[in-house]
């Protein structure tokens, strides 16, 4: 007989090994799938996670791909760990992308090494505004944040169709809904010639580093571990809720804008309808899946971004359903969450009925 | 017996040079990237059964399907210029600049890109359709066909195809019935069958008994259908969705060019070129007509088919009068292609503002 025991406390090492096999799991799944559809399941795979990044470009690309998830996660991951459902990533990029396109519009034709870091920060700025109206409603009024940020993309998508559609679309673009293109000073650097990696990548590497000080190295990150895990000790110890949670709103805003900017300020080059292919939802899966830890959500993202290459490869090369790739991302999720059942269960193998 | 040998020295030779032309052709290999699935039955779908038609003149396609517009569309433009493709369509406005921007690496490979108007390198075509054409055709069954006079009409974006398409469709309304009004709702979307369905209802609560549709689902037509109003089929065939409500469709029949522009390529004889075909050129195709259209309006619809296809008819033929009344083109004179392609005003009948 296996009997199901509750554990005394969540195991560590688990914690950190699930991902791991949601991974494994995953595979396995996605095999099956290849298989049922058809598909010889290795080379499948082969097609999905290992061509795509076989060579430079192809890894490239993996980290151009990577850098907006992990940005954007290492945000969401402030808001998780103290218990603040920040759903709308994807209107906090959408926002910090317009309004630093709107910037980078201004110094259209102009150059100057003080273009970039007003471009940036204008997105930065733009991502903060946006999260700190779910953040100010919840801390004020009691309104649900899940409820208001999610919303609120569609929001910010709509303000985006609108400004390209009309006041800021390019006088000679024959009225086609998008901008003019930045000047060069308004684009983040490229890293290596032939090679769309950019200057980007740096802007995430900063966020890790400085999630892990606060997370680990501050008594902010303290207080946002013991709210985490319970909000009425929290307010027992005195930690003024309010404020915290407004902050997380903002960082995660910060994150997320900065991600909009280096899509629009890197490969993309201008504003239009489609700034980002849904990095803010996606970014989700990648914050649980790093299980909301710095490092983890940086091997998180580029695995992750390589279900969004291989679908590609996989399309082009066995004609294998591009969303086939969204298949992946699900499973992922929920085997992740399917194994965290683990967490606080252990199966336990019983001789006979007494056990009971 | 000397002039039979040189005949048939000649005959072998050309049946030689037929073989070599026939070999040659068949290690072309055409690439199409797609911005939804295949399975849309409306714009992706048409461009699909045009790839098919590739296949089916002997020649080697891929597909990927449901690239966004973002920085990913770049990755799989050299992706499949990579994997020794030699001519790649890209078939939705979004991806012009990604598209003129690979074309430049790859002078060896061809790029068609449609609905655009950037042709920067010497081995990139444009195309599109006279879609026009095909309104005015629906626009004089729906003027002839309606009862309230109110015709409703999904649209999905403000950019100069789809008011060309309102207008031409209510001018030729007014044509046959000078009462006519056309009420707009614009979705913001090319797919969304709930966008699509709200905006249907909407427009049929207004009292139109016509709904014609400038987006991809068929939510609009089964909507009619349900509520007993006629609406028109856009980009396929839709008549198996809602029998009794499509009076007609206007189908897009891409594959003739891309037959076309592949064997150019395999000949050798591929030349950059801004392709705008209409119902004369068969890129634009009206389906049958429903038996509910009685027999007076279907001669003035063949009459009409014919005069466009032979030239006679232009779709946008003056005295044409904006919403305040002022002219737009002159008594005799017809828009020209310049006019056509920046469309921005509404022509008189047609209800509401263009959204800016």
């Amino acid at each position: 007989m296996i009997k199901i025991v509750k554990r005394d406390e969540p195991s560590r090492a688990i914690f950190f090994l699930t991902p791991v096999l949601a991974i494994f799991l995953t595979l396995v799944a996605g095999g099956l799938i290849f298989y049922i559809l058809g598909f010889k399941p290795f080379e499948a795979l082969k097609f999905f996670f290992i061509v795509p990044i076989a060579d430079k470009y192809g890894f490239s690309e993996l980290l151009l791909k990577a850098t907006p998830l992990c940005l954007i996660a290492i945000g969401l991951s402030f808001c998780f760990k103290s218990n603040n459902w920040n759903i709308g990533a994807e209107g906090q990029l959408t926002f910090g992308a317009i309004v630093s396109g709107g910037v980078a519009l201004l110094f259209y034709e102009q150059e100057g090494f003080y273009i970039l870091p007003i471009v940036i920060l204008a997105g930065a700025i733009g991502g903060m505004l946006y999260a700190s109206i779910p953040a100010i409603l919840k801390t004020y009024f009691n309104t649900n944040e899940i409820l208001v940020s999610l919303m609120l993309v569609y929001v910010s998508k709509l303000i985006l169709d609108y400004l390209v559609v009309g006041p800021w679309s390019n006088p000679e673009g024959f009225n086609f809904p998008e901008t003019r293109q930045f000047s060069d000073s308004a684009r983040l650097p490229l890293l290596f010639e032939g090679l769309r990696i950019h200057g980007g990548i740096f802007l995430a590497l900063a966020a890790v580093v400085m999630s892990w000080f606060i997370f680990y190295k501050t008594y902010l990150g303290f207080q946002m571990k013991v709210s985490g895990f319970s909000l009425k000790t929290a307010k027992y110890a005195g930690y003024k809720g309010k404020k915290m949670i407004i902050l997380v709103f903002l960082i995660s805003g910060a994150c997320a804008g900065l991600a909009g900017v280096g899509e629009i300020t890197g490969p993309i080059g201008q504003l239009h309808r489609e700034v980002s292919p849904d990095y803010g939802f996606t970014a989700i899966i990648v914050a649980f899946l790093g299980r909301l830890h710095p490092v983890g959500i940086i091997f998180a993202s580029l695995v992750v971004a390589i279900t969004y290459l291989g679908a590609e490869t996989a399309q082009i090369f066995m004609q294998i359903p591009k969303y086939t790739g969204q298949v992946f991302q699900g499973m992922i999720l929920f085997f992740l969450l399917a194994s965290d059942y683990l967490l606080f269960f252990k199966f336990k193998f019983i001789g006979s009925k007494n056990d009971y | 017996m000397h002039k039979l040998f040189i005949r048939s020295f000649v005959s072998s030779l050309v049946f030689l040079f037929t073989l070599t032309v026939a070999a040659v052709a068949k290690d072309v290999k055409a690439a199409f990237v797609y911005i939804g699935p295949t399975g849309d039955h409306g714009w992706t779908y048409q461009h699909d059964v045009g790839r098919k038609a590739v296949e089916a003149a002997g020649f080697k396609t891929t597909y990927v399907e449901g690239v966004p517009e973002s920085a990913d569309a770049e990755r799989v433009l050299r992706q499949l210029a990579n994997s020794g493709h030699d001519v790649i369509f890209t078939t939705s406005f979004g991806y012009m600049n990604p598209t003129n921007k690979v074309a430049k690496e790859f002078p060896n490979v061809k790029f068609e890109h449609a609905t655009g108007y950037k042709r920067e390198h010497p081995n990139v075509a444009t195309y599109a359709a006279r879609f026009y054409e095909g309104r005015a055709i629906l626009g004089t069954i729906a003027g002839s066909m309606t009862k309230s006079n109110v015709i409703g009409y999904v649209a999905s974006f403000p950019i100069p195809e789809v008011i060309r398409g309102i207008n031409s469709f209510t001018l030729a309304a007014q044509k046959v019935n000078p009462n006519i009004k056309t009420k707009i709702v614009w979705a913001f979307t090319w797919y969304d069958p709930g966008k699509e369905a709200e905006a249907a209802k909407a427009l049929i609560d207004q009292g139109a008994d016509i709904i014609a549709q400038h987006t991809d689902s068929t939510a609009i037509v089964q909507i009619a259908e349900k509520a007993g109003v006629y609406a028109f089929g856009q980009a396929s065939d839709m008549d198996k969705f809602a029998p009794k409500a499509v009076l007609t469709s206007v189908e897009n029949n891409w594959g003739p060019y891309y037959v076309e522009r592949v064997k150019a390529v395999a000949n050798g004889t591929w030349n950059q070129k801004d392709t705008w075909h209409g119902i004369g050129d068969g890129m634009v195709v009206i389906s049958d007509l429903d038996p509910s259209i009685p027999s007076n309006v279907r001669s003035k619809v063949k009459k009409l088919q014919a005069d466009l296809a032979s030239g006679k008819v232009h779709a946008f033929t003056g005295p044409i009068y904006d919403q305040k009344g002022n002219l737009m083109v002159a008594e005799g004179k017809t828009a020209d292609d310049g006019m056509l392609a920046g469309m921005m005003t509404y022509v008189k009948g047609v209800e509401g503002d263009i959204p800016k």
